[in-house]
């Protein structure tokens, strides 16, 4: 069996036993399989990509094909412990609803993010003048699934302004390794963030 | 064509007849004393009787789903494009079963069958069956066969709503159930297609109320008029318009009301097809069973409360340009199912063949099929 990337490996020790979980660009089932078979999760998967539905039919894990782009009008209000976005928000047309829908349907969120205010890619952009890659961004501009890339700032931001509330925060590098002053400068010097988030209270 | 050298073909079939003589309570309050059941088997069963499948068929399918039942046969079974040796429903680890549904006509009983109470062809006289009763008579057969579990149930269309009612009629019985193409009830524009359809077989004056075998007439018309427009709702805007376009059979309008286009000529075909070797009366209970079919109702309109009964994992898909059983129609499904908390995976396929994607081999379609088959056969060890 291979190993658990990293940061699925976080998210897993996040998650409380036997909870009821969904996982919205669930890829190739990885994490699920692994909350099944160390967590006793059964979840659900959304996944557009027809190779990846497959990947979760061989792991056995239960994937629903459909569009994020579309919301989750098939599922109801509060249905869910948790619903998982990982690496998924930065490639949907539209995160800001996704994220109000994630946090209908269930009661906890986690998200991670690549953060694209990491100093490289700083760098990168306000020296070089070109767009970022790294680790963490590999594709190029004009073949990468991530459309609506952001910095820890800029999404923190828009859960202030829709009233969640950021209950853990994890900012790592691009091994996953949580490395000193990353603590001080998450913004800077974090290249992935893992959030867990709820609704906040009623304003 | 019948190939002998094809190897990934089950060859020639021979279909099976079982009888049963016990009375067969039916939904409707009627019941039916002593049927027979006409079906085809491919592949072995194992000594340990674990690699057990069932394929139920559609409106207009039978017992014959893969193979060929002669050399001179120009065709062979419905599902041979996903039934044999190395195939996704692979015949080298699993035992198929498919029957002929009670009040079929190509071998069970059914309405051109002869009543025994009064030796003459039931006709009208035959009960209408639902899908419910079809599951519990495949049960019976099931009995019959030596078999305590599927591995699977499965089927497209009409035959994905048996599966789903065997998940819920005999949960304990199967492992898997794959629904595919199919919906969780008719709606109203569904049920007008077979009202019309119902309409011209009804209508036609060699239909005599059911009782055209004694006359030794055949409602043509009728049954073709039906075949005809539920073609129509077999195949997709997209590939009527890439098949026929607007092609005229003669290069020229003729303003008249012969054949023309040469999707009229396309449709005419296939109803004349169809009325040698379809049943009228029968086609009149195959879209009864449809109408009816609800599994939500008993559980007072909520199919995710019918669904807590089952414990079987469910394989649905459906295909993109199926306006008959829309995707959405099997995401309705594929919502109970997670509410219910049941295992499902759902694949939706690109697809411009409409409903009648089910029985094609698209590339997708097969793959993500054989990915579930796999995970079906490591289940029970084959």
């Amino acid at each position: 069996m291979t190993e658990l990337r990293a940061d699925l490996e976080i998210i897993k020790n996040w998650i409380t036993p036997g909870s009821r979980v969904l996982d919205l660009g669930c890829g190739d089932g990885a994490l699920l399989a692994a909350l099944r078979d160390e967590r006793q999760v059964d979840g659900y998967g959304l996944e557009i990509d027809s190779e990846n539905i497959i990947q979760c039919v061989r792991r056995g894990v239960s994937v629903i094909q459909c569009d994020l782009d579309a919301g989750l009008p098939d599922f109801d209000t509060q249905s869910f412990d948790y619903v998982i976005m990982t690496q998924t928000l930065q490639a949907v047309n539209y995160p800001d609803l996704l994220l109000k829908e994630m946090l209908r349907v269930g009661r906890e969120g986690i998200v991670t993010l690549p953060n694209f205010g990491y100093w490289r890619h700083r760098l990168q952009l306000g020296l070089l003048g070109r767009m970022p890659k790294s680790n963490t961004l590999p594709a190029d501009w004009y073949d990468t699934a991530n459309i609506h890339l952001c910095t820890l700032d800029d999404f923190e931001r828009l859960c202030d302004k829709q009233n969640i509330a950021i209950l853990e925060r994890l900012v790592v590098d691009h091994a996953h390794q949580a490395r000193a002053g990353v603590t001080f400068f998450p913004n800077l010097l974090g290249e992935i963030a893992i959030y867990r988030c709820q609704r906040g209270a009623a304003s | 064509m019948y190939d002998p050298s094809a190897s990934d073909s089950v060859g020639i079939v021979t279909p099976r007849n079982e009888a049963f003589e016990e009375s067969l309570a039916l939904a409707s309050g009627q019941s039916i004393a002593g049927f027979s059941l006409r079906f085809e088997t491919y592949g072995e069963l194992n000594a340990e009787r674990s690699n057990a499948l069932l394929i139920c068929h559609a409106l207009s399918g039978d017992h014959h789903a893969a193979g060929y039942h002669s050399e001179s046969d120009r065709k062979p079974g419905w599902w041979d494009s996903a039934i044999g040796p190395g195939k996704p429903f692979d015949t080298n680890r699993f035992f198929i079963v498919c029957p002929n549904n009670l009040g079929g006509c190509k071998g069970s009983t059914g309405p051109a069958s002869v009543n025994p109470a009064t030796g003459l062809n039931y006709g009208p006289d035959f009960p209408i069956v639902t899908v419910r009763d079809w599951v519990k008579s495949q049960k019976m057969l099931m009995e019959r066969l030596g078999i305590q579990r599927w591995a699977a149930v499965i089927g497209g269309s009409l035959g994905g709503m048996q599966a789903l009612q065997w998940s819920i009629d005999y949960p304990d019985l199967l492992d898997h159930a794959l629904v595919i193409a199919a919906a969780p009830r008719l709606s109203a524009q569904n049920i007008g297609f077979n009202e019309v359809a119902r309409q011209a077989i009804l209508s036609d004056p060699d239909f005599h109320g059911g009782r055209f075998y004694e006359r030794d007439v055949v409602p043509r018309r009728g049954l073709m008029l039906a075949r005809m427009l539920g073609h129509i709702t077999y195949l997709s805007d997209d590939a009527m318009r890439a098949k026929f376009g607007r092609e005229l059979r003669e290069g020229r309008i003729n303003y008249s009301f012969d054949v023309e286009f040469q999707v009229e000529s396309y449709l005419r075909y296939q109803g004349v097809s169809f009325v040698d070797r379809f049943d009228a009366n029968t086609y009149l209970l195959m879209t009864k069973a449809l109408d009816y079919f609800d599994p939500a109702a008993e559980a007072g309109g909520d199919l995710a409360e019918a669904l807590r009964a089952t414990r079987c994992e469910f394989f649905l898909a459906a295909f993109t340009s199926d306006w008959r059983f829309s995707p959405a129609r099997s995401r309705e499904i594929v919502k109970a199912l997670t509410e219910a908390g049941r295992k499902v995976t759902y694949a939706e396929v690109e697809a411009s063949q409409g409903h009648d994607a089910f029985l094609m081999p698209i590339t997708y379609y097969f793959e993500v099929l054989r990915a579930y088959m796999e995970r079906v056969a490591r289940g029970v060890g084959v």
